[in-house]
């Protein structure tokens, strides 16, 4: 395979990593999701890498520059469904995902995106919109 | 104790393909003595840093695998080896977060914190070996 | 002339067979086997009595090289009853005798027969000695392999028994920690957590240590990295149960826990229903309740 596949949903880019990431599959997720951003102008992105058996320093630092990246277009990053002992492993690697939001799964994934969403909207134009009690 | 080694195998490290393969047989070889799914991943993850440095920084080479057996205990030894240009300045490279490259700078003392064993041997101008142990 | 050593012990355990075997289960009769109640007479006579017949077979074509292939069903039957032993809790005395005994009663049968031919003498005991040696030293490795499996397996389960995972509530779990915390155990605490984290679909993770004696500087480092791994698999950890000396310690050995902590399990899962959304409140209690 020579592309991951990204969908768009709403506002949101959903990437799946089904196969074992090889380097070039990396870099052109990367640019991909860049263009991606840009092109549809999405406000969040949302890796899911339950898959995924492990995460070197090349795909922690693809998943870093991802979130930068992101961050700079105004779009959040969220990792999605990583396996306990990958996460173990990055700690003992020494790996930190600064700027990822991370969820147990594409479902917690989403809301942890609407729910941001829904803050950065009421934040944005409280005044136009219904204030919520409480 | 004496360890001796049963089963050996050399891999090449030419390309970002052969990365992949050398995780994909670490990780075989692994479950082969038996170690748990984080050793496995550790071990697999200090693997892959390993071939990609051989890789980004050694302008290729091999990996030679060795189950291991020392009395009734059993591991799995890496040995990676390119003839680049050699690391000049050995404890510097291990620092965490330096690079002489683009990376991140976590894969020599990563991989070490990912091992039971780690050593490695440098001549500038002559290649570096890397050599890395897990035992069950 | 004299006769091969092998030939002669084979022919001794042939002819011999009902005084030897008398003499061993005399033998073993006397060693604590018995006493320890472990075993009974029958049973231990039963293992004997299998064992000699298939040293008897593999003397016919296998000569004294216990190591050799005629002898590999003997090997086999001797590892199983020493697996057995190992497993029963006998000593290893009670179990190299079983073989070593079968000694003394073969010395002197090949004696009886052969106590005026000196080099017989000599090449049957000598024989003897060869194999019955090498299978005693056999039944010992297999003894201290099988030992060595029971302890790796008690300390497993030990450490699993120590480390419950237990859900407080819809998303949120606890994990009790008793006890020192070193890399070993600790390994296997997070794993257990993290896992209980993806099959509860938790939101939160409460690690208690309130049972954990001493905090040092590896303790908070391996509770930082439970941490920081339960954070990248999209969970919030905190830690409670941190006594006052505790807290003291930590402080005057600059350990720094920078998570979120409580001074109590109770504290702590009130602060993560805040975080879920819920809060606890006490029921109105109505004059009808009282009654």
């Amino acid at each position: 395979m020579d592309r991951i596949p990204i969908l768009k949903l709403g506002g949101v880019l959903i990437v799946t990593i089904q196969v074992d990431m090889h380097d070039r599959l990396a870099l052109a997720l990367e640019e991909d999701l860049t263009a991606m951003i840009v092109r549809t102008g999405a406000r969040a992105v949302l890796i899911e890498i339950s898959a995924l058996e492990i995460v070197d320093s090349f795909i922690g630092r693809m998943l870093v520059s991802i979130a930068a990246v992101s961050r700079i277009l105004d779009a959040d990053t969220v990792v999605a469904g990583m396996r306990p002992a990958v996460a173990i492993t990055l700690v003992e690697l020494g790996l930190e995902l600064t700027g990822i939001k991370t969820a147990l799964n594409v479902e917690r994934g989403m809301a942890l995106i609407q729910s941001r969403l829904a803050e950065e909207e009421e934040d944005g134009c409280g005044g136009d919109r219904e204030v919520h009690e409480g | 104790m004496t360890v001796k080694s049963t089963k050996v195998e050399t891999l090449p490290i030419r390309s970002g393909d052969d990365v992949v393969r050398v995780r994909q047989r670490v990780r075989a070889l692994a479950i082969e003595i038996g170690l748990g799914l984080v050793d496995q991943t550790k071990f697999v993850t200090a693997a892959s840093e390993l071939a990609r440095n051989a890789l980004d920084y050694g302008g290729g080479g091999e990996v030679r695998a060795e189950i291991v057996q020392a009395g009734m205990r059993k591991g799995l030894r890496l040995t990676f080896e390119d003839q680049g240009p050699g690391i000049a300045d050995i404890e510097q490279a291990m620092t965490d977060h330096y690079t002489s490259g683009g990376g991140l700078g976590l894969g020599l003392g990563g991989a070490k914190r990912l091992s039971n064993e780690f050593h490695i041997e440098s001549t500038p101008g002559a290649g570096t070996r890397v050599t890395i142990a897990r035992w069950k | 002339m004299s006769m091969d050593g092998a030939e002669v012990l084979k022919r001794t355990l042939i002819e011999d067979e009902a005084a030897i075997l008398d003499a061993w289960y005399a033998s073993l009769r006397e060693g604590t086997s018995l006493q320890s109640g472990r075993i009974r007479e029958a049973e231990l006579q039963t293992q004997a009595k299998a064992v000699y017949g298939q040293l008897r077979d593999a003397l016919a074509n296998g000569g004294v090289e216990a190591d050799g292939e005629q002898y590999t069903s003997l090997r086999e039957a001797l590892a199983d009853i020493s697996r057995s032993r190992a497993i029963q809790g006998f000593t290893p005395t009670d179990t190299a005798n079983f073989v070593f005994s079968l000694k003394a009663p073969v010395f002197a049968a090949i004696g009886k027969a052969h106590g005026t031919d000196a080099a017989t003498l000599a090449a049957g005991t000598w024989a003897a000695s060869k194999i019955l040696d090498r299978l005693g030293l056999h039944t010992m490795e297999v003894f201290l392999e099988s030992r060595e499996e029971v302890i790796g397996r008690q300390g497993q389960e030990i450490a699993e028994l120590s480390t419950p995972v237990v859900r407080l509530w819809d998303g949120i779990l606890a994990l009790p920690l008793i006890g020192t915390l070193d890399s070993a155990r600790t390994g296997v605490v997070m794993e257990n957590l993290l896992q209980a984290i993806v099959d509860e679909e938790a939101e939160i993770a409460i690690i208690d240590i309130t049972g954990v004696p001493t905090v040092d500087t590896l303790v908070a480092q391996h509770l930082l990295k439970t941490v920081a791994a339960a954070r990248l698999m999209g969970a919030d950890c905190f830690v409670s149960g941190i006594r006052p000396q505790i807290a003291q310690t930590m402080v005057h050995l600059g350990v720094e826990l920078n998570v979120v902590s409580k001074a109590t399990l109770a504290d702590a899962f009130a602060l993560a229903l805040r975080q879920t959304g819920r809060k606890v409140v006490r029921q109105q209690v109505s004059a009808e309740g009282r009654r």
